[in-house]
């Protein structure tokens, strides 16, 4: 850390509370205050103002703005719906789980400021169907809520403000993070992703309505912007990422946690060495590599220890920081088996739709166990990229899709990393022989053309 | 072969009552039958389609999409060890191998006693708690080999089933609405929220300024 600048605990104040998730403590800690704030002091549109003054990046992976989000429901169509995407399922991501256990009201109220702000009288929290203590604290949650009369008709009072808000839960599938596979789940059916025109959510999503998908994590901030001023929170951070924000370190560091630290100023060594956080590598082992972003992301090397946990510094240095999930990885690490485990995940998540990501990964998963298996052929190194080119064209960062969803390009990710910087490593398994395609620089072959403003 | 019991079918009906539209409570009830019968039979798959007004097959569509979906019966215990890339790192596989020997099956099988049905599974979200795993749902984190031994030993006795019900239980407590309700007006029937309107009046904006 640069300095030693007081960081205030948006997310994670109530999470060493033995009763934290109780209304109780809730209400005793400030709980609600927030809510009560919204409804006799601002205006729906207000509130909205303040979480674009926040600018609060979105926290489930994509990293879109919330209030630029929420503004994109088209006016005077209703009912609009909130759904709350809480089905954490990237690998190396853990911090949804923890609100939704620890401190499930703060997500609850932080839903209401949302729906209060967009007009939405029904949210659904899709929690994700492994989580069964994260279900039980929600329910009972919503039930304490709905007694006090925080939730339901009548809200705190305001004889105008009604919602409802609904547990609802999946049965295990990766693809229903995506938020449109989401909607599909939650209408009932097998979660495939809709394709995006026309199916943007917040035009046309649950039930073709306007429908606001947001993150656990992004939610939780809402209580504190409106306490506290969407300034306040953008007085932390720095250039687009502003607030604080949980990371997930988990590897070979000596102390793997959740930490929520200063988004945008921290920098990775200070997340995988710094005594608060991962307090090094383990055995004093050399870092061979780290994922700054959870499976979907391209590795890191030492090299971009000293960037700062920032969107765009990120992005441009070749990868993303996603769900904010660094997984570590020290110099005893078998790069081949990493990227083998990792391409298996999709693999075996992709939904089938689309042929390049539900073939490509696939075939891509075959072969490289193939390659463990010792049966490899140094022709298999092209080979990976070759597909991986197909599902992701020039194989660049940020991905060109051939698919629906990122599902497809995330697969390509850990194999473009393993294969840029360990190639000895997995000619050592195929018994030697010459790359032919060139790979050289960063991660990635090549970086793709600026074409207008990114979305 | 069991339809919903009328207990559960009341469960059922008031489940339903929660969405817009009947079919988004397919999953929910599917859930349901499965705390019923520790798995989907094909007669509570029926019964839910006449529920929510779909075809059966239209269910199993739904169903067979997802894995906590068991369309064969599996264990009192479901066993799923994470081995993804965090708990890969930090002993992932051993801790399935370890279990592997100590039930006697390989992952995706049952023990012949029909107590522990093993699986190898994705990302569970405990990755700073690697390795880690679950039973029936149930966490265990940070997973030390000589525990894991214990834990069967507690669970063949009968001493975890406070803290890990049967399969097929999720949450132990269920939402309970209020009769009068919010929020569920069907989409066609929703007009402005009264409390935008209020504002888009205050602010003497015109229809749907919002």
């Amino acid at each position: 850390m640069t300095d030693a600048k007081e960081i205030p605990r948006i997310l994670s104040s109530r999470w060493e509370l033995a009763d934290g998730h109780t209304l109780e403590r809730y209400v005793d800690t400030g709980g609600y205050e927030a809510l009560r704030r919204a409804l006799s002091a601002m205006t729906p549109d207000e509130v909205t103002e303040e979480v674009k003054a926040a600018s609060l990046l979105g926290r489930g992976g994509a990293g879109f703005p919330a209030g630029v989000k929420w503004g994109f429901c088209p006016p005077g169509v209703f009912p609009r719906y909130l759904v709350v995407n809480g089905d954490e399922s990237e690998p190396g991501t853990y911090k949804d789980r923890i609100i939704m256990e620890r401190d499930p009201h703060l997500l609850i109220e932080g839903a209401l400021i949302a729906c209060y702000a967009i007009g939405a009288t029904q949210a659904f929290l899709y929690v994700r169907g492994e989580m069964a203590l994260a279900q039980e604290r929600i329910a009972q949650a919503l039930n304490d809520a709905y007694a006090a009369g925080y939730i339901g008709r009548n809200i705190m009072g305001d004889e105008d403000f009604s919602v409802d808000v609904i547990l609802h839960w999946g049965a295990g599938a990766y693809i229903v993070g995506e938020e449109t596979a989401l909607i599909e789940s939650l209408e009932g059916y097998r979660g495939m992703p809709r394709l995006k025109p026309p199916y943007f959510p917040a035009a046309k999503g649950l039930y073709m309505q306007p429908t606001v998908v947001n993150n656990i994590e992004t939610l939780a901030n809402l209580p504190w912007i409106v306490s506290n001023g969407g300034a306040a929170f953008a007085g932390l951070g720095a250039e687009k990422s502003l607030g604080t924000r949980l990371f997930a370190v988990s590897g070979h560091v000596n102390r793997p946690g959740v930490y929520e630290v200063e988004f945008g100023t921290t920098t990775f060594r200070d997340l995988l060495y710094g005594e608060p956080y991962g307090d090094g590598i383990r055995h004093d082992n050399r870092l061979k590599a780290f994922i700054p972003g959870g499976a979907s992301a391209p590795w890191f090397f030492e090299e971009h220890l000293d960037l700062p946990l920032e969107a765009g510094v990120v992005g441009a240095a070749g990868s993303m920081l996603g769900s904010g999930a660094i997984v570590v990885m020290d110099e005893t690490t078998d790069a081949v088996k990493a990227a083998w485990r990792i391409v298996r995940f999709f693999a075996r998540e992709s939904c089938g739709k689309c042929t390049p990501c539900r073939e490509g990964a696939t075939w891509l998963e075959r072969i490289l166990r193939r390659i463990l298996d010792g049966y490899g052929r140094p022709s298999d190194v092209d080979k990976l990229l070759d597909i991986c080119d197909n599902i992701s064209p020039q194989i660049t960062w940020p991905p060109k899709q051939t698919t629906i969803c990122p599902l497809g390009p995330s697969a390509v990710s850990p194999i473009a990393s393993a294969v840029m910087r360990f190639r000895d490593e997995f000619f050592a398994y195929c018994g030697g022989g010459e790359i032919t395609v060139p790979v050289q620089g960063k991660a990635y072959l090549s970086t793709p053309p600026a074409v207008g403003a990114s979305t | 072969m069991p339809r919903f019991t009328s207990e559960n079918s009341a469960v059922a009906d008031d489940i339903i009552a929660r969405y817009p539209r009947p079919r988004s409570a397919l999953i929910p009830l599917l859930h349901l039958a499965q705390e019923q019968d520790g798995y989907l039979t094909e007669d509570a798959m029926e019964h839910i389609a006449e529920l929510v007004d779909v075809t059966p097959a239209e269910v199993l569509g739904t169903a067979s999409f997802y894995e906590m979906f068991k369309r064969q019966p599996v264990g009192d215990y479901v066993v799923t060890v994470c081995t993804n890339i965090s708990c890969l790192l930090v002993g992932g596989e051993e801790l399935l191998h370890h279990l592997e020997h100590r039930l006697g099956v390989k992952a995706g099988s049952t023990t012949p006693d029909g107590k522990f049905t093993l699986e190898d599974v994705e990302c569970i979200a405990a990755c700073t708690e690697a390795p880690c795993m679950q039973v029936n749902y149930r966490y265990f984190h940070r997973v030390e080999l000589d525990a894991v031994d214990q834990l069967l030993e507690d669970l063949r006795s009968g001493r975890l089933a406070h803290e890990v019900p049967r399969h097929g239980t999720l949450s132990r407590v269920r939402q309970q609405l209020p009769e009068d309700r919010a929020g569920n007006a069907p989409p066609d029937r929703t007009v402005e929220p009264p409390w935008l309107a209020r504002n888009r009046k205050a602010n003497g904006d015109g229809e749907h300024a919002s």
